[in-house]
């Protein structure tokens, strides 16, 4: 079978699969930045059980592997009474694992903006919410902007391994078809061109001009 | 419901810890391969020929934008297509080996870039050989800024493990699979598989951290 033949045949298969895990990936970035902006701020709070919360939160993450929380959250989750979709499941284990890493970047960014900025806004007798709001948090988006853009790579690479409980995302087609053919080089191959494809031809431009965006709304174009 | 079976659990920590031992041992092989592969990247990328640079450039990215749990599955399959077999062990170690070089050489350019350029014209002024000035001069004073980024992977490939057990290497998340079709219980050998992650990667990271600031003192740098 030519490889023009196969795609012909399994080409709305492996399309299908694509849009899932682009799917996949925007909700899991959804997810992952609002859990990063939170345990990150959190973390900075001058109350230990508030910061005590989102330290233990973010080692459990960053110390364990996305596949052993994924396993943990589909199948030992439903003992406690908490059983979620497959797909639920698999775009929540992948947001809460970046998330942990989001907030270590968002926590980093938001201590290195300048010391001036926050007394400027002491100064101007903000509230600590919209000082925040106003004046730090956009120039910290500034700073993390770039580590984010790897951040969304590995998000994306992560959504791969839903396809282990059978959530039928690229990944999962092509092992299903590989099933049938036993044409490895060929869909395992195409899957690789695929995420490729995605991280350097549209998450990495979009990041670009995310940056590019923020730039010009804080005024450093 | 909540029903933490002690006895259970006793019965099969044995069979966990056991192995642990062959994850430690996929996470160090592998780290192993990234260690040399990953220079092997970073000093093709520095090579006067421009189409080795291009070619070793495009496939590191290639590999760092692609998912490993793919190029697992990719290793292990392609090669019976075109007649070789591969063992999941040999397989597995070739994945994540490649994977975790292409990620090495990225922080070995980093150390390398950041070798004052002094270095380089001292070093041609002494007559030094290319070969010389790299194992002499620049190799030992890149490896310090480099020493952050590769303890971070040797954190990374040893989380990344588990990943192996999709072609079948009996590490530990494999385990905790069979144990939990063998008894429908779930709840405490996947647990405590990532209790065992947490018990050795956390203590791991602070070690390297110790490790990084001790070097960093006997080479004078802070």
């Amino acid at each position: 079978m030519s490889y023009f033949e196969f795609l012909g045949q399994y080409g709305d298969r492996i399309l299908s699969g694509t849009l899932v895990t682009m799917l996949l990936t925007v909700l899991a970035t959804v997810l992952a930045v609002a859990i990063a902006l939170a345990a990150g701020l959190m973390r900075m709070s001058k109350n230990g059980l508030v910061s005590g919360t989102a330290t233990v939160y973010i080692e459990i993450f960053r110390g364990t592997s996305l596949l052993v929380q994924l396993y943990w959250i589909f199948f030992v989750l439903p003992l406690f009474g908490i059983t979620l979709e497959k797909f639920t499941a698999g775009f929540v284990a992948v947001g809460m694992n970046l998330g942990a890493y989001g907030a270590e970047l968002v926590r980093g960014a938001i201590l290195s903006v300048p010391r001036g900025q926050w007394e400027a806004a002491l100064a101007l007798n903000m509230s600590p919410a919209r000082r925040m709001r106003r004046v730090i948090l956009p120039q910290a988006l500034l700073i993390m902007l770039p580590s984010w853009g790897n951040l969304l790579i590995e998000l994306l690479k992560g959504t791969a391994l839903v396809a282990l409980i059978a959530v039928a995302d690229l990944m999962f087609q092509v092992k299903q078809i590989n099933g049938t053919t036993f044409l490895s080089a060929q869909t395992f191959g195409t899957a690789l061109i695929i995420y490729y494809v995605i991280a350097r031809f549209m998450i990495t431009p979009f990041m670009r001009w995310l940056e590019r965006f923020m730039q010009r709304m804080v005024g450093r174009a | 419901m909540f029903d933490w079976r002690w006895d259970f659990t006793f019965e099969i920590l044995p069979r966990l810890i056991m192995a642990t031992g062959n994850t430690l041992l996929a996470a160090v092989l592998g780290y192993g391969i990234a260690v040399v592969l990953g220079l092997v990247f970073a000093l093709a990328q520095r090579t006067p020929y421009r189409a080795l640079t291009f070619v070793v450039r495009e496939a590191v990215e290639f590999i760092r934008s692609t998912p490993l749990v793919l190029q697992i599955f990719f290793v292990f399959y392609v090669g019976p297509q075109f007649g070789l077999r591969l063992s999941p062990w040999t397989a597995g170690m070739i994945a994540i080996g490649l994977h975790y070089a292409s990620y090495l050489s990225e922080v070995y350019r980093g150390g390398l870039d950041s070798v004052p350029k002094g270095q380089w014209e001292a070093a041609t002024s002494l007559n030094l050989s290319t070969r010389r000035t790299y194992f002499r001069v620049v190799i030992p004073q890149a490896l310090p800024p480099s020493l952050a980024g590769m303890g971070n992977y040797l954190v990374g490939i040893f989380k990344d493990t588990p990943m192996l057990s999709v072609i079948g290497v009996a590490e530990l998340m494999h385990t905790a699979t069979a144990i939990g079709s063998e008894t429908y219980r779930y709840l405490e050998p996947y647990t405590l598989v990532g209790l065992i992650f947490l018990a050795i990667s956390l203590p791991t990271a602070a070690g390297i951290r110790v490790f990084e600031r001790w070097v960093r003192r006997k080479l004078g740098l802070s």
